[in-house]
């Protein structure tokens, strides 16, 4: 039991006999889990479709934890706010993946090692 | 002719006084010749269009100026182009004063004068370079008259300027177009160092007249001629009442100022140097700009201006003492020089010595009626040795050509020639030349002998350096040696290169004889197969025209009341200023002066000097100055007819030889020129070189050092940085990860501490 007992969350979990109840808490978790997710993935593939696919999960990780903010705080700025960011995410997506198409016309290859341009 | 209705319109509503109103053609005229020249070049006209355009331009410019002299006479007239320059503003001493230089026309005779032979003669050159240039139709051609009519346009601004102002505008001018038409054969490396050699020599006297010009703005408040002079009235009339010390200091100033511009423009001592190597032009250029009309400029700006030389008793015997060095140094270079061209070079720096010492000696008169006459004969000179140096592919050596009066097809140039040279000979009685050069020399014994004495011996030089020019290259056995600007295009021998370098001729015999031709008039066709090829009816006419005219005008020499006509020109204009409703008061002013200036000017034989000038070994120089020029003009031409021509039978050798291990070092000291260019080049040219070569090594040390060092302090820190750009996005990516991480705990130890 005791090493479950840094995570609130997984300590209401472990605990049977109380009504389990939504908190802010579990979603500030679920939120910084997706982010360290996007992180990791993101430092350790090369694969630019993937990379870009984890900088998106780390996006959203932080639309979870503006919403659960805003839900908790009844403050609803958090709430709208991440409307747009969805909205600018979808457009920034397409451009993201018309510009890997492009990157790959180019070097026939979708690894991020192959560009290096900027080298100083 | 709209043109002329639109300009006599303009002259109702601009203020142009009746009569002057054709002089707005000249500039209007030739700087359409200049538009139309670059038009032709722009459409790549091969044919001798801008030739004929020229003529016709030029044509027009001299006929508007006939009819104005007709029209006017010696009266004096104000043109109103434009306001050019006007503004005002509040002088040190609280005053406003006003800055006026207007784009108007001063016409009075002297200006007629310069502008009738100015005019006339570029009409007629222009037409001897319709054929001489023949050889560069095209892009070329264009060029070459384009830049033609901008110098006549130049001129016109520079002579007809009612101001200082436009005179220096007109002055720049012809010095630009000068600069182009000596490096017009621009690939060739000795031209283009002529150019520039011309260029920069006269920037040094422009100097002087730009600080002339303010200064005379500064005093005088204006740089209009009407209101200088009549500012300087009241000098003028210290001056007749024998007050030299009234006048003030910065007035005497203004002259010698303006003296160091003529000195520039006009070739005298020390900057002479630039004017034989702008034979480096073509021959038509040499002789309209550096002998009849450029470089006479300096004689008009003093003309012009005499009122304010008066104003200082140094001025004028500066300008005698540098004329009269400057014609003796030149005619003795002329005599030991081979390079016919080269010769008439120093022999027109050597006459404008003559005209200047004329200016100096209180003889406006004799110096203008020099400038005219030499203008005619000068020109004619130089297009003789044109249509020779055009015939014989270059060669312009006198040792290499001989006997041309007798080749069919040259006896034009030969009768041109000989009536050029006995007109700069001074041949007694029937040359234009022996009446102006006269005039000169009786005025130099009268008020300043010692100038009168080298101005005779120059006489005698002039005359034997004329002549041995004559007798080597058109009298004795027929021989020539074409120059090296043969290329067999065709039977004529036209080359498109005009290169003559004189230093490779084409054959390494140092004595000149090696496989020369020796031609007879009836074999041309032996040697190298060369033809030399006689010169064309555009050519011919313009040489014609030209003796008839220089006999022309002596008539014109001997007739009315001041020396012939042109003298009587300048008699009406402000350069006899000091004469107007006064009679003599300069012998008051410069009589007791130390200079001794005896009178005011002309062979007034009746006139009672009442005192003592200067004579000729006792004789009064007015009287026997006819007699002595004369018989020294003809020992002169006997002396070459001895050394040159009697008991020739080479070309390349004459009794002259004999004489020169007998001159000693003299000779050679001539030959070399006086070595003036080496001791430019010792004093001037090579101090500059070590001096600018010092600052080159300061440059790179400490400037350049200076101005690297603060570039490269950013680069060396760029050195440290650069590693972190590895250009690896991973890279990147997980320095933000640390970065954000490395936030994150600062940010928690700094709130939970």
């Amino acid at each position: 039991m005791a090493p479950m007992m840094w995570s609130p969350v997984l300590a209401q979990a472990a605990d049977p006999g109380v009504m389990h109840e939504v908190t802010l808490a579990h979603y500030l978790f679920v939120a910084v889990a997706m982010f360290v997710l996007g992180v990791v993935g993101f430092l350790t593939r090369r694969n630019l479709i993937i990379m870009f696919l984890c900088t998106e999960l780390m996006f959203q990780a932080a639309g979870i934890a503006l919403i659960a903010f805003g839900r908790f705080y009844l403050e609803y700025t958090g709430q709208s706010f991440v409307i747009f960011v969805v909205t600018v995410a979808a457009a920034e997506a397409a451009m993201a993946l018309a510009l890997v198409v492009l990157l790959f016309r180019k070097r026939e290859s979708l690894s991020a090692e192959a560009w290096q341009e900027l080298k100083g | 002719m709209t043109t002329t209705t639109d300009i006599l319109t303009l002259a109702a509503a601009g203020g142009i006084e009746p009569g002057a109103g054709l002089t707005m053609l000249v500039p209007v005229l030739t700087l359409l010749g200049t538009l139309l020249c670059g038009l032709c070049a722009a459409f790549k006209v091969k044919s001798k269009l801008p030739a004929w355009l020229s003529v016709a331009c030029l044509a027009g410019s001299f006929v508007a100026i006939a009819a104005t002299y007709a029209d006017l006479g010696h009266q004096q007239r104000l043109a109103h182009g434009f306001e050019w320059i006007n503004f005002s503003y509040t002088g040190t001493d609280g005053q406003p004063v006003t800055f006026k230089a207007n784009f108007a026309f001063y016409i009075d005779s002297l200006t007629l004068l310069w502008m009738l032979f100015v005019t006339g003669l570029a009409t007629l050159i222009a037409l001897y370079a319709s054929e001489y240039m023949s050889h560069d139709q095209g892009t070329g051609y264009c060029r070459f008259f384009a830049a033609f009519n901008l110098f006549v346009f130049s001129m016109a601004c520079l002579v007809m300027g009612d101001n200082l102002l436009l005179l220096y505008l007109g002055w720049e001018g012809v010095g630009l177009c000068s600069y182009l038409l000596i490096g017009y054969f621009y690939t060739r490396p000795s031209a283009v160092a002529a150019a520039k050699k011309a260029f920069i020599m006269n920037r040094i006297g422009d100097l002087g007249l730009a600080l002339g010009i303010m200064l005379t703005f500064v005093h005088f408040g204006s740089v209009e001629y009407a209101v200088i002079f009549e500012k300087a009235r009241p000098y003028i009339d210290a001056l007749k009442a024998g007050h030299l010390d009234e006048i003030p200091l910065v007035a005497s100033f203004i002259p010698i100022l303006l003296m160091i511009g003529a000195f520039g423009k006009s070739a005298q001592l020390p900057l002479y140097v630039w004017l034989p190597d702008a034979m480096e032009g073509p021959t038509p250029v040499s002789a309209l700009i550096h002998a009849a009309t450029m470089v006479t400029a300096g004689v008009y700006l003093i003309a012009r201006t005499y009122p304010l030389f008066l104003l200082s008793d140094v001025a004028l015997p500066i300008v005698g003492w540098v004329g009269a060095s400057t014609a003796l140094l030149a005619a003795t270079i002329g005599m030991a020089q081979f390079d016919i061209k080269r010769i008439m070079a120093y022999s027109t720096v050597s006459q404008l010595g003559y005209m200047f010492a004329g200016l100096a000696v209180l003889s406006p008169v004799g110096g203008a009626s020099h400038v005219f006459t030499h203008a005619f004969f000068k020109a004619m000179l130089f297009l003789s040795c044109g249509a020779v140096m055009h015939g014989f592919a270059g060669q312009l050596d006198l040792r290499k050509l001989s006997g041309l009066f007798r080749m069919p097809g040259w006896k034009v140039v030969s009768v041109a020639m000989l009536v050029g040279c006995l007109n700069l000979a001074g041949f007694p009685l029937i040359t234009a030349g022996y009446w102006s050069k006269d005039i000169i020399l009786a005025e130099a014994f009268v008020n300043m002998p010692g100038v009168g004495w080298v101005l005779l011996i120059t006489a005698g030089l002039t005359a034997y350096y004329t002549f041995r020019v004559f007798f080597r290259v058109f009298m004795g056995p027929t021989h020539y040696e074409p120059g090296d600007e043969v290329h067999g295009h065709d039977a004529h021998g036209h080359g498109d290169a005009h290169g003559h370098d004189h230093g490779h001729a084409h054959h390494d015999d140092p004595h000149g004889h090696g496989p020369a031709v020796t031609a007879t008039a009836h074999d041309p066709h032996a040697g190298h197969d060369f033809h030399p090829h006689a010169p064309g009816w555009a050519i011919n006419t313009v040489l014609a025209v030209l003796a008839l005219a220089s006999f022309a005008i002596v008539p014109l020499m001997l007739t009315g009341e001041h020396h012939g006509w042109a003298g009587g020109m300048v008699e009406h204009s402000s350069a006899a200023y000091h004469t107007v409703g006064t009679s003599g008061y300069l012998e008051a002013a410069h009589g007791h002066g130390p200079h001794d200036h005896g009178h005011t000017h002309g062979h007034d034989h009746d006139h009672d000097h009442g005192q003592a000038h200067g004579t000729f070994l006792g004789m009064d120089p007015h009287k026997v100055m006819y007699y002595v020029s004369g018989v020294v003009g003809l020992l002169g031409i006997a002396a070459a007819f001895w050394l040159h021509l009697a008991g020739r039978t080479s070309a390349a050798s004459s009794r002259a030889d004999a004489l020169v291990p007998a001159m000693g070092p003299l000779a050679g000291w001539a030959r070399g020129k006086w070595f003036v260019d080496e001791f430019y080049d010792a004093l001037i040219v090579k101090p500059l070189w070590v001096i600018s070569h010092i600052f080159h090594v300061i440059d790179t040390l400490i400037v350049d050092g200076l101005v690297n060092l603060v570039g490269w302090v950013p680069r060396a820190l760029g050195g440290v940085l650069r590693p972190s750009q590895s250009g690896q996005l991973h890279g990147y990516a997980a320095g933000m990860a640390g970065g954000l991480a490395l936030l994150l705990i600062i940010v928690l130890w700094v709130t939970l501490r």
